[in-house]
């Protein structure tokens, strides 16, 4: 046992019997043994499942009773024929690339704001911040607050000005836009925080250089705040484009999917195909497309970004 | 001339930072307004009450199922984040200390899981549960939370090993130490700081944590807080203070806790995000 702690690979002199070299490698092989309750985890409650909803996703399964039948690729060549789907799948890229794209704006100015030596700023960050620790469904009822047709808090504005109540959320293209504004404001401190760790870890002698050299404001910011935050912003892109691909909680919380089905996200269109249309085959085959989708954007975007990290 | 302008431009992000931070708390404001509110008030949520109106705490209490759902909630999250260090931990080491090239697979596929989003296996995922009888119990709500979180412990934990200097547990080993006293008396003791981002990660995640949970807890006693909070709010759209006053209580533990310890919350979650 004791040897296997020595882990830098030492080759065992030719002159080891094979029967001991054997007997080593299956000792050193025993601490591997501390990661096996964290497999069997994953094995059962995440692979097994995958690999099972594959399987479901080629049966006409309404989700209780015994038999189902095998239908192929059915309910796959049905989800590209679903007007109600390719509506879904289109919002849930709205909400991945909205959301995605403000937070990296407003996190990178908010950081470039940060970065500057302001009293009680620490006090802004840490309330920019605040949202993020705070569960999605609570920000969501709190918005409704605002967003609400008959006494939300906006609408009173409005009507204090003599115009007609708006309907915000009930209006999908509206309540698309304010879904992604609340993501965006939820999470928008995730992005700051990274990008402020990027800019603190940028030496400020390039800028005292580039100063003698006669650049200033923008030409600074292209030529060196932007390249060298390269890696902060591969960090935070794939994370909020993660979380807005996979968004759920305020979309069931301010709009629960509607008006009608305009504002679900293929998250929630699957509990709702599931439990309330009981086809669960077909929910399945959605699951699947959505796993699909985050995997291709990830590895996309994290081979763009890397390549471009080399180039500068 | 310089300086001036330098110091106007100073005061104008000043203010844009001051306005960012009034927009983030809008939405709490107003929370606040609408839950000290009697339903027969029509005054706008913005304006401030005239009088501390507790009755729709009562409401939220008696009727929203609250203090159950947040019971439940610290126990789930508690026991998940416990397990979620201790088994994260255990694993990271051979993942840390022994890099055989079964090992390297082992580490790619940890980190792969966390790509999977949580409901696109919704529906094995509910079935299985079903068979198991594990649907509105505590220990199967445990088990996909433990795993859900397990991959970013074991890539934080794995990465903090291996910046930890070999020399110790080589003297260790030299003096008869086994690998399970290495792990108890060397690493974990060493381990405080990755654990308390793992700690703020998880625990914080899985507090909030609305998808799964409603989903497999919907019994409103095995309800969690995020879920009751949600389902309360749906049945009470007419009553929007007790909606508010809910989510007010459910907010509390949090906001106190980042209260006292805002300084580890934000840069635990750059660790965790900078993996």
């Amino acid at each position: 046992m004791a040897e296997t702690l020595i882990t830098k690979p030492s080759p065992l002199p030719a002159t080891t019997p094979p029967h001991v070299a054997r007997r080593r490698r299956r000792k050193g092989g025993l601490v591997n043994l501390l990661y096996m309750p964290a497999l069997l985890l994953f094995a059962v409650f995440t692979v097994y499942p995958l690999i099972n909803g594959v399987g479901l996703s080629f049966t006409n399964w309404d989700g209780y009773s015994p038999e189902k039948a095998m239908v192929g690729l059915a309910n796959y060549t049905r989800l590209f024929s679903d007007d109600t789907f390719r509506m879904v799948l289109t919002n849930t890229v709205v909400y991945g690339l909205g959301s995605t794209l403000f937070q990296q704006v407003f996190g990178l100015g908010l950081a470039m704001a940060l970065d500057r030596p302001l009293r009680g700023r620490n006090a802004a960050r840490a309330v920019i911040y605040l949202p993020v620790l705070v569960s999605p469904v609570i920000m969501g009822t709190m918005y409704y607050l605002l967003f609400g047709y008959n006494n939300g808090a906006f609408n009173d504005v409005v009507t204090a000005l003599g115009m007609d109540r708006v309907a915000w959320l009930s209006n999908s293209t509206a309540a698309i836009a304010i879904i992604v504004a609340v993501n965006t404001l939820q999470f928008v401190g995730i992005s700051m925080i990274i990008y402020l760790a990027g800019l603190q870890s940028i030496p400020s002698e390039y800028y005292e250089a580039s100063m003698l050299d006669g650049a200033r404001g923008w030409k600074q910011f292209t030529n060196i705040t932007l390249p060298l935050l390269q890696p902060a912003f591969a960090t935070s892109i794939v994370l909020n484009l993660i979380g807005g691909l996979k968004l759920f909680d305020v979309i069931k919380v301010m709009t629960g999917g509607g008006p009608g089905y305009s504002t679900n996200s293929v998250s929630t269109l699957i509990g709702v195909v599931y439990f309330d249309n009981q086809s669960a085959g077909y929910a399945s085959a959605m699951g699947v497309v959505l796993f699909l989708m985050i995997v291709l954007f990830t590895l996309v975007l994290n081979s763009l970004l890397n390549r471009h990290r080399l180039e500068a | 001339m310089h300086l001036s302008t330098n110091r106007l431009f100073n005061a104008m992000v000043g203010v844009v930072l001051l306005l960012a931070a009034l927009i983030q708390l809008v939405p709490f404001y107003v929370a606040v307004t609408t839950a000290f509110k009697p339903i027969d008030d029509r005054s706008s949520q913005l304006v401030p009450p005239s009088a501390l109106f507790f009755g729709n705490f009562l409401t939220a209490l008696n009727q929203g199922n609250i203090l159950r759902a947040v019971g439940n909630s610290v126990l789930i999250t508690v026991i998940s984040t416990v397990l979620v260090c201790l088994l994260g931990a255990m694993a990271a080491y051979p993942l840390a200390r022994r890099l055989t090239s079964l090992n390297k697979t082992v580490s790619l596929v940890i980190v792969g899981l966390i790509m999977v989003p949580p409901l696109s296996i919704l529906v094995p995922l509910y079935t299985m549960m079903n068979q198991l009888h594990a649907i509105n119990s505590y220990w199967g709500e445990i088990a996909v939370m433990v795993t859900g979180h397990l991959p970013l412990a074991i890539f934080l934990y794995t990465a903090f090993m291996r910046s930890l200097p070999l020399s110790i547990e080589e003297a260790a080993t030299v003096d008869g130490a086994n690998t399970l006293q290495i792990l108890f008396r060397i690493i974990f003791p060493v381990l405080k700081p990755v654990t308390a981002t793992v700690i703020i990660l998880s625990g914080v995640s899985i507090w909030n944590e609305f998808s799964l949970s409603g989903y497999l807890l919907a019994k409103p006693s095995v309800q969690t807080i995020a879920p009751a909070i949600g389902s309360f709010f749906s049945q009470q759209s007419s009553n929007l203070g007790a909606a508010a006053a809910a989510s007010l209580i459910a907010v509390v533990p949090v906001l106190v806790a980042y209260l006292f310890l805002q300084k580890y919350f934000i840069k635990g979650m750059v660790a965790g995000a900078e993996k």
